[in-house]
């Protein structure tokens, strides 16, 4: 009997949830059987030994915005038993707080952890790691980066044994949204900033997305732990998208361009930047909508490319479960 | 056109202008003089390495005319710019003078810029141009395009650099 937790019940939690109860028989077959004893969010939580009642506390969970209090997080690691956590507290990539805390705590004492939550990566993803191998713990991280687009689990097991000189990718789905529709409508930035935050796709303050610092900190998280390097969120050289011109579109296309937000890590040229770029029309990378993609350079297999939703409950979600197939498939 | 002269002159006053007098007059622009002190001939002449840019139809009449002034020319040869890439750039490009962005490639003497194309939708919006930076080889384009984005970076004008190299 697998024993979950789910620490962080916003939408990435509930799509989890959602998941585990939809997709239970079919999961129960692949890994065995399970179910989640802790379910917290940052004002309270459920505990159940026997395994919360998924459906009540997504109910619980929409008509209070709340889940019921005198339950903290802290208290779940200290006194109730579980083999494995998901962490999908809210990303905070200044100290990674809380879900920091959270996942050292796990780890410490032995329990895995699924994680969608950036901010504890990138603050400290070479001290996680350590501590997970000290402790005969496992971290899993397929979330944080290109939502359900497959890209840490196949460079560590599909391109296992292959030097990876270079990732490239588009890592931001709203900022890729922006520039692919003014590439097409040829209106103005904030026109089309109007537009995605209508839809949702764009936060009311975009700035995280479009200043380039969500692909900043996913870009940190593939250097470090694809790439055997130690950066931090600091040394990524960034420009965001908002002084690009419907004209900039015009211009660059009589030469065969568009323009993406492109993150770039390069250990041969030494580079690790996320800027706005020039992207041939038929290079794999020139993609449009929301969706995210990657192009890896190695020496065996040559350049590999992969493209996926990049965001959406649903396929962070699916990016999840397939971290918690891959830790306990072995064991039935 | 990009090009270098290898002249010899003596070690006195006054003979590396017989060699300059005639560039400046040509229209020419000089963009580095090197002498190459440890390679001084049997005869005691120094040998100077000039790096010009110059009108292509005038190179010729440059050379004769440098001749003539007596200065020995032990070679020359136009550089050839065999690496070439496009930069986007966005922001005031015309106000903040142009002619210097573009002269900071040029006087390189290993990177030019070729070509320039320049929308403006209107007066006192950002405008955007493609220029095209060519160079001697890719390890002097990458110089130049730093030396761009430097000149850009002080100038307040966004470059958008090209996924790859050509």
């Amino acid at each position: 009997m697998i024993r979950i937790a789910i620490f962080g019940f916003g939408a990435v939690g509930r799509g989890v949830a959602e998941v585990l109860l939809r997709k239970g028989d079919r999961l129960r077959r692949i890994f065995g059987d399970f179910k989640v004893v802790a379910v917290t969010d940052s004002k309270g939580g459920l505990v159940d030994d026997d395994g919360v009642d998924l459906a009540e506390a997504i109910e619980i969970k929409r008509k209070r915005k709340r889940l019921p209090e005198g339950i903290t997080t802290l208290d779940v690691i200290e006194n109730v038993e579980f083999d494995v956590c998901v962490e999908v507290t809210v990303t905070n990539i200044d100290d990674g707080e809380p879900g920091l805390t959270h996942i050292r705590e796990c780890l410490k004492r032995g329990i895995d952890v699924v994680t969608s939550n950036k901010g504890p990566l990138v603050v400290a993803y070479r001290d996680l790691s350590k501590l997970a191998e000290r402790n005969g713990a496992r971290l899993m991280f397929e979330a944080t980066v290109g939502g359900a687009m497959p890209l840490i689990k196949l460079v560590r097991n599909d391109l296992a044994g292959n030097e990876i000189y270079a990732i490239r990718g588009i890592l931001n789905g709203t900022c890729n949204y922006i520039l692919s529709r003014m590439e097409k409508e040829r209106l103005s930035y904030d026109q089309i900033l109007a537009e995605a935050k209508e839809l949702g796709i764009a936060e009311a303050d975009p700035s995280y997305d479009v200043e380039g610092i969500d692909a900043a900190a996913k870009l940190v998280i593939i250097a470090n732990a694809l790439m055997g390097m130690d950066v931090r969120f600091e040394d990524v050289e960034r420009v965001g998208i908002t002084k690009i011109t419907p004209e900039a579109f015009e211009v660059a296309m009589e030469k065969g361009y568009t323009i993406r937000l492109i993150a770039e890590v390069d250990k041969v040229e030494g580079v690790l930047r996320v800027s706005p770029r020039l992207v041939p029309i038929q290079h794999p990378l020139a993609i449009g909508g929301t969706l995210n993609a990657a192009q890896i350079k190695t020496d065996l297999a040559g350049d590999v490319v992969v493209v996926g939703k990049g965001a959406g409950s649903k396929e962070t979600a699916s990016a999840i479960v397939s971290d918690l197939v891959e830790l306990f498939r072995c064991r039935s | 056109m990009l090009m270098t002269i290898v002249v010899e002159l003596k070690d006195q006053p006054g003979q590396l202008l017989k060699a300059l007098e005639p560039i400046s007059k040509l229209g020419g622009n000089i963009v580095s003089v090197y002498h190459q002190r440890d390679k001084i001939t049997p005869l005691k002449r120094i040998p100077v390495e000039i790096t010009i840019q110059i009108d292509e139809k005038k190179a010729n009449e440059l050379i004769e005319a440098i001749k003539r002034n007596g200065v020995v020319i032990r070679s020359f040869n136009e550089v050839r710019l065999t690496a070439t890439t496009s930069l986007l750039l966005i922001g005031h490009i015309i106000h903040t003078d142009i002619g210097d962005t573009i002269n900071r490639i040029d006087s390189t003497g290993f990177a030019e810029v070729v070509d320039i194309h320049i929308s403006m939708p209107q007066l006192n919006q950002p405008s955007t141009a493609m220029v095209t930076i060519s160079a001697t080889n890719e390890e002097k384009l990458k110089k130049a395009i730093e030396i761009m984005k430097d000149v850009c970076r002080e100038k307040d004008i966004t470059v958008i650099e090209p996924l790859e190299l050509q």
